[in-house]
């Protein structure tokens, strides 16, 4: 076995596992403030990546200018599906809301068809060229800057979380919608920053992503890598979403490489599918008791 | 307005077509599918084949998402096996067609029952993703499993034959699917005025209760995806009759949300919602179409459009009616219904 390859390879893949953990996270924080499971996170993501593209390459923006504007492009498209898609579905059964879901990402797949066309875009390179070496393991620059920037992000959220009025706001709402409300939350506002900032890791997350491995209207397919990572986690878990979206982008890179990319999907829907029958609320998930 | 409606036995009370006028105008709807092939045109005809198909598998998913609460994303995975069941056995044995299609109802079925098995430990949008899992590993084993299934390449296969008819033709093709369709919901019907379809619903309104009173969940669950499946493997197999080639593409994802959007639009939970869902999507995109030609001449550009515009109408139609119209078309339909049943006495 050649260790330097598998080492380059597992270099590779735990970079773009930084990125699904980045995208997973967005994916709880609206789980955990709404309990929506949202299936459009991808189609998200590929929207902020296309705004990017018409920023910076349609409109010849500096990138650096170009990708705030997208991922704050991409944040307000969350918060206006919240408030005009997902709050009037507000105690309806989960299927029928995962089904809204389901029908925005065709919405936005059809939007981004109907102004870019289906064809496959390549957006304009600004990240460092430069080879990126730790010891001897070589790493694709995108991928290693695109990994930087996105941890970057993770560790503002988790700090915003953990400390702020707002992030405190959330998690109380989380454990009792109830009770948080009669303490003075705003639930309704915390559900719509949910949305917007669970919208935005996905749409930088989306930007970096489109970055390396370019973009289509298909993009939206790697919505579902990220479902099985936030499964694998546990839904309501954001160390959940760390963990997992490390292992699951490892995974899927290595299966990729030494099996050929056909076997990527399988690889990871493998371990959703053991997670399923053993732990079925996810490694790190709550395990919630239900009663009649 | 409707009078003399009153009840007096138990059988009457159950019936499934309850007056006259039902069964007058079940008789002429039937005689219209029956004279429908011999007056319009091949277009039309194969839209009908088209529509029946998607009758009998959103029937399918009615039946487990729909009466059983349920929701499944395998349902194009099923048609799958159902269509390449059908397609092997009538390259590599020369079984009847009714008899493949059959076999292909009770492989899909017996898949649907493995796939349902983790159903009893998960549930709701868990059990969604287990057969979304389902459908991914389906799909792979469609495109690799060359020996069987022809790799990507997929299988061709002859059209079906049976008493020295040959059915090549969409014409010859309506009066396989139609019939079937026609069959398929009535038996549909009928399940749910035995004690398994009773379990059914009752698993759907709550199943800690359900339980409770005595139903065996992991059983009837599994029963449920197994006459899903079997519908879905029935559907598939016509699917293969019908187009007589089989590849992994057939069946993609978007295939299992086209019959989920189906379901909804149609109303979940209502046969007759699941008829005229499946119907009205396999026909919008079709009325698109015409649209895109008349308006080509005006604008060139028109073919370009009408990709991207099926996307946004399509996923417009799953948000608005489960914004809007949550119980779907059927509700629409009875609507209607009431309208003219209170006709003078309305308000």
């Amino acid at each position: 076995m050649d260790w330097l390859f598998f080492g380059e390879i597992s270099l590779a893949g735990l970079a773009m596992g930084g990125l699904y953990a980045l995208i997973a996270l967005g994916f709880v924080i609206i789980y955990k403030a709404t309990r929506v499971i949202n299936f459009a996170i991808g189609e998200i993501m590929m929207f902020a990546a296309y705004l990017f593209l018409a920023f910076a390459g349609g409109m010849e923006m500096s990138p650096w200018i170009a990708l705030p504007l997208a991922v704050i492009g991409g944040s307000i498209l969350g918060g206006v599906i919240e408030k005009t898609m997902i709050r009037p579905m507000l105690g309806e059964s989960p299927i029928s809301v995962v089904m809204v879901t389901i029908g925005i990402a065709s919405i936005l797949v059809g939007l981004v068809e109907f102004v870019w066309t289906a064809d496959p875009q390549l957006l304009p390179n600004f990240l460092p060229r430069e080879p990126v070496f730790i010891g001897e393991l070589y790493l694709a620059p995108k991928i290693a800057y695109g990994f930087l920037i996105g941890s970057a992000l993770l560790i503002v959220y988790l700090l915003y979380f953990r400390f702020s009025r707002g992030g405190v706001a959330l998690r109380a709402t989380a454990s009792d919608q109830a009770a948080a409300y009669s303490m003075g939350i705003n639930v309704r506002r915390v559900f719509n920053m949910a949305w917007v900032f669970g919208s935005l890791a996905a749409s930088l997350a989306g930007v970096l992503v489109a970055a390396t491995g370019g973009l289509s209207p298909q993009f939206g397919i790697i919505g579902l890598s990220v479902l099985v990572v936030v499964i694998v986690g546990g839904l309501d878990s954001i160390l959940g979403a760390l963990v997992a979206g490390v292992f699951i982008g490892w995974l899927e890179t290595v299966a990729g490489a030494y099996l050929g990319g056909e076997y990527r999907m399988p690889a990871t829907f493998l371990v959703l599918a053991i997670i399923l029958v053993i732990r079925p609320y996810g490694l790190f998930g709550t395990h919630e008791i239900e009663r009649v | 307005m409707r009078i003399g409606d009153a009840k007096q036995s138990y059988e009457a009370d159950e019936a499934i077509w309850t007056s006259q006028t039902q069964k007058l105008w079940l008789g002429f709807f039937l005689l219209i599918l029956l004279v429908f092939p011999f007056v319009v045109d091949s277009y039309l005809l194969y839209l009908g084949c088209l529509v029946g198909i998607a009758v009998i598998s959103t029937t399918g998913l009615n039946i487990l998402t729909g009466f059983t609460g349920l929701i499944s994303l395998g349902q194009a995975g099923f048609m799958g096996v159902g269509a390449y069941t059908v397609a092997w056995l009538s390259i590599n044995t020369a079984l009847p067609f009714p008899v493949t299609l059959v076999l292909a109802g009770l492989m899909a079925a017996a898949v649907g029952i493995l796939v349902g098995l983790p159903s009893l430990r998960v549930k709701g949008l868990y059990l969604a993703i287990a057969t979304l899992a389902a459908s991914v590993f389906l799909h792979f084993i469609f495109a690799e499993w060359e020996s069987v299934t022809g790799g990507m390449g997929g299988l061709s296969l002859e059209p079906a034959h049976l008493f020295g008819l040959t059915f090549q033709s969409d014409f010859m093709m309506y009066f396989i699917i139609v019939p079937l369709a026609v069959l398929m919901v009535l038996a549909a019907r009928n399940v749910f005025r035995t004690r398994i379809g009773r379990a059914f619903i009752a698993i759907r309104d709550r199943d800690i209760s359900a339980e409770i009173l005595g139903i065996n969940l992991l059983r009837y669950k599994l029963m449920s995806f197994a006459l899903s499946s079997f519908y879905a493997g029935i559907a598939g197999g016509l699917f293969a009759y019908f187009y007589r080639v089989v590849t992994p593409e057939s069946f993609p994802l978007s295939m299992s949300i086209f019959y989920l959007a189906a379901v909804i639009v149609g109303g979940m939970g209502n046969l007759l919602g699941g008829i005229l869902g499946a119907a009205f999507m396999t026909l919008v995109p079709e009325a698109l179409k015409l649209l895109t030609a008349a308006l080509t001449p005006f604008y060139p550009n028109a073919p370009v459009f009408m990709s991207p515009m099926l996307e946004i109408i399509f996923g417009a139609l799953i948000v608005g009616f489960l914004i809007f119209e949550p119980h779907g078309l059927a509700e629409i339909w009875h609507r209607i219904r009431r309208f003219f049943r209170l006709w003078p006495f309305r308000n």
